[in-house]
């Protein structure tokens, strides 16, 4: 894990984590954004994706989940969350997750605590 | 349980307009009689008092044998068995008759009817009045004349058992628990021993409980053919070839004249007709039933071998009096299976409330489908033939323990009985039922021959099909279930009950309401899949992905899947598969991996992870403990527990100390965590043991060094045992061996004590330890190359077939045989222990921390006094 205090700017926490690479292709890594936990994913088909770290079920660890293009899948009992927006896909009646910014700027992973909707 | 706060029941209803209604009897039909009733209205037209002398609420006696079989069950004990236990036994339990108003008195015995003053007088010195009564107290057990069988007027010699009520079987439970130890050491081989006296149903269902607590079981029964109210004499000998199989002793063609008693009073044996006798420590007696018609004789109603009814179940002498149950005699039957009571029940309830005043009871057909000691069985009609132009059609498959056989008179099936195999019995009942049309190929109605959906389908069969006999449950009524929103297997049992009596009809259900659900084709073709995001099955999947040469799940996906695209459903299916078929040179793509395989352990719930290191065999030495306990104290380790798989388990590690714990431990992975080969239970064998035949403690190390770690379709969990005691639990593993003398091992396959319960069958028994070692290598490497994702081998090896596998792994019917040993001998080879090769990180970040900022372990700890700290 590697925590960043985080910059804040426009009211919105924003951090530099460090090298891309840290994240091995097509799986996750946990960070400190300021106080919040976010799982940053690297699918094979590209792209970077933040999501709150814990899982809106029972706290899973959503790092440590399988990911494919569209979503991941907490490892605990396996519910799915979408990737770009932290929608549950899996039913059941679980939250959706809080979905976050993820972007490369000059190798190095970016990550702000905004909403990627834009 | 039983007080009675007052005898005269009349005080709290005094003021009620509702008419008095007084059930007797508070067993299956009784309290089957008050549902229906009460169905109808019935709680506004009465206020219902029922009386029963057993001390609970109404319980399913079908489960007895169930209950008896199930050792250490939860019944045991009788003060556990209060009327508010949810228990599956109980179908209503005390609260239900609260709940809907009526007044229950458990423990007290209607003694006498005044039928003029109209009341019922209670053994405990009460008076109830009534307007209606409804009698439904069923039967008892026959104990024939015959010395030693009672310790006085109305108890029997110590040892001795009927088996009709729940106090029976707790009764025998209790007996066989008590003093087992006691006598095992003043009695040489330990062995306890029962005789029962008599072979119908209920006999081999005894003989099966008691079998399974471990004691040698004898059946006594007078003529050759077991059950031969239900079957004839082809059909109860395939039966009783499995029963003896099994284990049990038959003595056919004898009779009991005396049962031995020893110096303490208690059964010591029995003595035969012809002189011979037999020791055991019990006995019981299934000789037959009577129905309790006491009540009724002295109270002046017509009474044959039942009490006598009319159509519409009523005293043929009181038109006040209903009779229901085993104790109703009606056009000259009387019945002992549920299925016909519920058809009464529905009749007297319709009476009775005036809900249809005509409603008669013209009999049942008996159609029953049971199980016997395992074994299914299924018969309706006649047994055999009767008249010269019946035809017959038999059907008999005597290794498998199948026969079966239709009789059929002027084209309609008149009768069946199915042993071994019952998945006809539905659509045969139908056929019965109905009389319709048979097919000319008579076979047909034994067997689905070539074409593909022939046969009757559970979706084909009509809506009043009974499913359920146990619980008088028809298709429809599922059907409606899931109509009414139901969406499981699971939600459809609970609401109806099918499938909760004897259990045969589970399959059958199981299928009516998949086909409920999903509507029409409810075959869905992705259920063949190996993985969903690939279309095709695993032969076909495993013969592209070698004709192609993919070895990474990515370049499957890319190659396989319809779009290219990844699935994360699918991966760890993919990279199991990979890693079987190219031990050697398959991609490691770690993100294909489940969490727990990228980092050798199983996560928590607190996302720390459990450190379960191999001990062969179960076996351990005092320094690898000493260093186990050093570990966890460095380490603050906060559980240390020994596993149901004889290893010790280090729970509560975060993710970023597991290199570190294993390197303190420098112990091999046990795998505690995959899809593979986990672990070898053993027992002492002949190294200790005073009964070993085999050395299953050193055979158990040998397959566990050997096999750790191979990695398959899902997991894979053994047993050695030294001898048929079994303390190894070696029948209920995915293989479990077990020696007997020469010394052999036999090898039971396809066991599971898990989510499922499955006894292992017997692949082969062999001579030597290096045979053993080779098998079961040889079963493992089929069952890797061909069980699907997850498939476990309890599901596997039925699926297979038992008789397929031995041919293709024991008599290499197929010329497998040498393939199959060098593959799995490859992975044998290529095997690496990944907490030594994956001290260094695989992939940046493999062992990092994935929930950061919460305090770990989240999971409540222990101390070592075993309370939460
Ligand atoms: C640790 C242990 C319980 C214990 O403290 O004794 C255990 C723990 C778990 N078992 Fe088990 N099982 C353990 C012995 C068993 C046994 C008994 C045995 O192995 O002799 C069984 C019955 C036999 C069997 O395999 O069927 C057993 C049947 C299951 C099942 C049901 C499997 C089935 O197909 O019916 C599951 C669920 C599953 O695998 O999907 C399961 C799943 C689990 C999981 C992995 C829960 C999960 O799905 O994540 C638990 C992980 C805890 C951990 O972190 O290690 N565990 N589990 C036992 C480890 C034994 C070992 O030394 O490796
Ligand atoms: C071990 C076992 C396994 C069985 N398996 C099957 C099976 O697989 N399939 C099947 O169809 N059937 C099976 N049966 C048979 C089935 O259980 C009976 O047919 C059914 O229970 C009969 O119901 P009943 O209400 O007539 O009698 P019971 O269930 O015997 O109920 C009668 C009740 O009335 C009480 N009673 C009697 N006299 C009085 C009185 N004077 N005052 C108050 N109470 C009184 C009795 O104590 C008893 O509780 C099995 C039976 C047993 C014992
Ligand atoms: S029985 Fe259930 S709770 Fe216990 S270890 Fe196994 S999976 Fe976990
Ligand atoms: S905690 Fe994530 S699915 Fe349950």
């Amino acid at each position: 894990m590697t925590a960043s205090d985080g910059v804040v700017s426009d009211g919105v926490v924003s951090a530099r984590l460090g090298p891309v690479e840290q994240i091995p292709v097509g799986e996750g890594r946990a960070f400190l954004v300021g106080d919040e936990p976010v799982a940053v994913f690297r699918p094979r088909s590209g792209g970077l994706y933040a999501l709150r770290a814990i899982c809106p079920h029972r706290g899973g660890p959503l790092a440590d989940g399988l990911v494919d293009a569209e979503v991941v899948m907490c490892p605990l009992h396996n519910h799915q969350f979408r990737l770009a927006s932290g929608e549950c896909v899996s039913g059941g009646g679980v939250a959706d997750v809080d979905a976050y910014t993820a972007t490369e700027e000059d190798g190095e992973l970016v990550v702000s605590l905004r909403s990627p909707s834009g | 349980m039983t007080a009675l706060e007052e005898p005269t029941h009349r005080t709290a209803t005094d003021r009620d307009t509702r008419a008095e209604l007084v059930v007797v009897g508070n067993g299956m039909s009784g309290a089957r009689a008050l549902e229906e009733i009460l169905a109808r209205g019935g709680d506004e037209m009465f206020a219902i008092t029922v009386f029963g002398d057993e001390p609970y609420g109404n319980y399913n006696r079908i489960l007895l044998s169930e209950v008896l079989a199930n050792a250490a069950g939860q019944v045991v004990d009788n003060d556990d068995v209060d009327g508010d236990d949810e228990d599956e036994l109980f179908l209503n339990p005390r609260a239900w008759y609260d709940d809907n108003g009526i007044t229950l008195h458990a423990g007290v015995r209607v003694v006498r009817i005044d039928r003029h003053a109209k009341v019922v007088y209670g053994d405990d010195g009460s008076v109830t009045p009534y307007d209606t009564l409804v009698l439904a107290t069923g039967s008892r057990s026959f104990f024939p004349p015959m010395d030693g069988m009672w310790a006085s007027d109305t108890e029997l010699t110590p040892g001795v058992f009927g088996f009709r009520s729940l106090d029976d079987a707790t009764g025998m439970l209790r007996h066989v628990a008590g003093d087992a130890a006691m006598r095992s050491s003043t009695r040489e081989d330990g062995k306890r021993s029962a005789v029962v006296i008599g072979g119908g149903l209920l006999g081999l269902e005894a003989a099966a409980g008691l079998q399974a607590h471990g004691l040698a079981v004898h059946v006594v029964h007078p003529t050759e053919v077991l059950m031969n109210q239900q079957l004839e004499a082809q059909a109860s000998a395939v039966l009783r070839s499995k029963l003896e199989d099994m284990g049990m002793h038959m003595h056919l063609g004898v009779k009991t004249s005396e049962i031995l008693l020893g110096d303490d009073g208690a059964v010591s044996g029995v003595r035969f007709t012809d002189g011979s006798t037999l020791g055991c420590d019990t006995v019981v007696v299934t000789a037959g039933i009577r129905p309790n018609i006491g009540l009724a004789v002295v109270s002046g109603l017509e009474t044959q071998r039942a009490i006598v009814v009319d159509d519409r179940m009523r005293s043929v002498d009181d038109d006040d009096i209903f009779v229901v149950g085993e104790c109703a005699q009606h056009r000259g039957e009387v019945y002992g299976v549920v299925g016909p009571l519920w058809e009464q029940a529905a009749v007297l309830a319709d009476v009775v409330t005036g809900a249809d005043p005509g409603a008669e009871y013209h009999g049942s057909r008996l159609a029953t489908k049971l199980k016997v000691a395992g074994v299914d069985v299924a018969q309706m009609g006649v047994k055999s033939p009767e008249r010269e132009s019946d035809e017959f059609v038999q059907f008999s498959e005597t290794g498998r323990g199948v026969y079966q056989t239709v009789v059929i008179r002027d084209g309609t099936l008149i009768g069946a009985t199915l042993v071994g195999d019952i998945s006809k019995a539905a659509a045969l009942t139908q056929a019965f039922d109905s009389r319709s049309a048979l097919p000319e190929e008579r076979i047909r109605l034994l067997f689905d021959l070539g074409s593909a959906d022939d046969g009757t389908s559970a979706a084909d069969l009509p809506d009043d099909t009974q499913i359920c006999n146990c619980n008088g449950v028809s298709k429809g009524d599922l059907v409606a279930c899931v109509e009414g929103g139901a969406e499981s297997v699971s939600a459809c049992m609970a609401a109806t009950r099918a499938g909760k009596g004897c259990g045969s009809c589970k399959g059958l259900v199981t299928e009516v309401v998949e086909a409920a659900l999903g509507g029409e084709g409810a075959a869905d073709p992705a259920d063949s899949y190996y993985v969903p995001a690939i279309p095709m099955d695993k032969p076909t999947l495993m013969a592209e992905i070698r004709s192609r040469g993919l070895t990474s799940v990515s370049a499957v996906f890319e190659a396989l899947a319809p779009d290219g695209k990844d699935h994360v459903g699918s991966k760890m299916g993919l990279t199991a598969l990979l890693r079987m078929m190219w031990p050697d040179d398959v991609v490691d793509e770690r993100d294909g991996r489940f969490i727990n395989d990228r980092v050798h352990g199983n996560i928590q719930r607190d996302g720390t992870f459990s450190v379960v290191p191999r001990m062969s065999g179960g076996v351990t030495t005092p320094a690898q403990l000493r260093r186990i306990a050093d570990v966890a104290e460095k380490h603050d380790i906060p559980m240390v527990k020994l596993t149901g798989g004889q290893r010790i388990d280090l729970l509560g590690v975060p993710k970023e100390k597991l290199q570190e714990v294993w390197a303190d431990l420098d112990m091999p992975s046990g795998w505690a965590y995959g899809k593979s080969f986990r672990t070898v239970k053993t027992c002492v064998g002949t190294d200790f043991c005073r009964f070993g035949l085999g050395d299953s403690t050193q055979l158990g190390i040998d397959l566990e060094e050997r096999y750790k770690g191979i990695e398959g379709p899902a997991k894979m969990k053994l047993g050695v045992s030294g001898c048929p005691r079994n303390c190894a639990e070696s029948m209920v593993k995915d293989v479990g061996l077990v020696a007997i003398e020469g010394p052999r091992w036999q090898i039971y396959v396809g066991g599971a004590a898990g989510a499922t319960v499955r006894q292992g069958e017997v692949l082969a028994t062999v001579d030597s330890h290096d045979e053993a070692l080779r098998l079961v290598g040889r079963f493992l490497q089929y069952y890797r190359e061909h069980a699907n994702w997850l498939e476990r081998t309890y599901d596997f090896v039925p699926r297979m077939g038992l008789e397929y596998l031995k041919a293709v792994v024991v008599d290499d019917a197929e010329g497998l045989a040498d393939g199959l040993d060098a593959r799995m001998q490859e992975a044998v080879d290529a095997y690496a222990d990944p907490w030594a090769t994956d001290q260094r990180e695989r992939t940046p970040g493999q062992f990092h921390d994935a929930l950061p900022i919460i305090p770990l372990p989240q999971v409540p700890v222990r101390s070592s006094s075993g309370s939460p700290a």
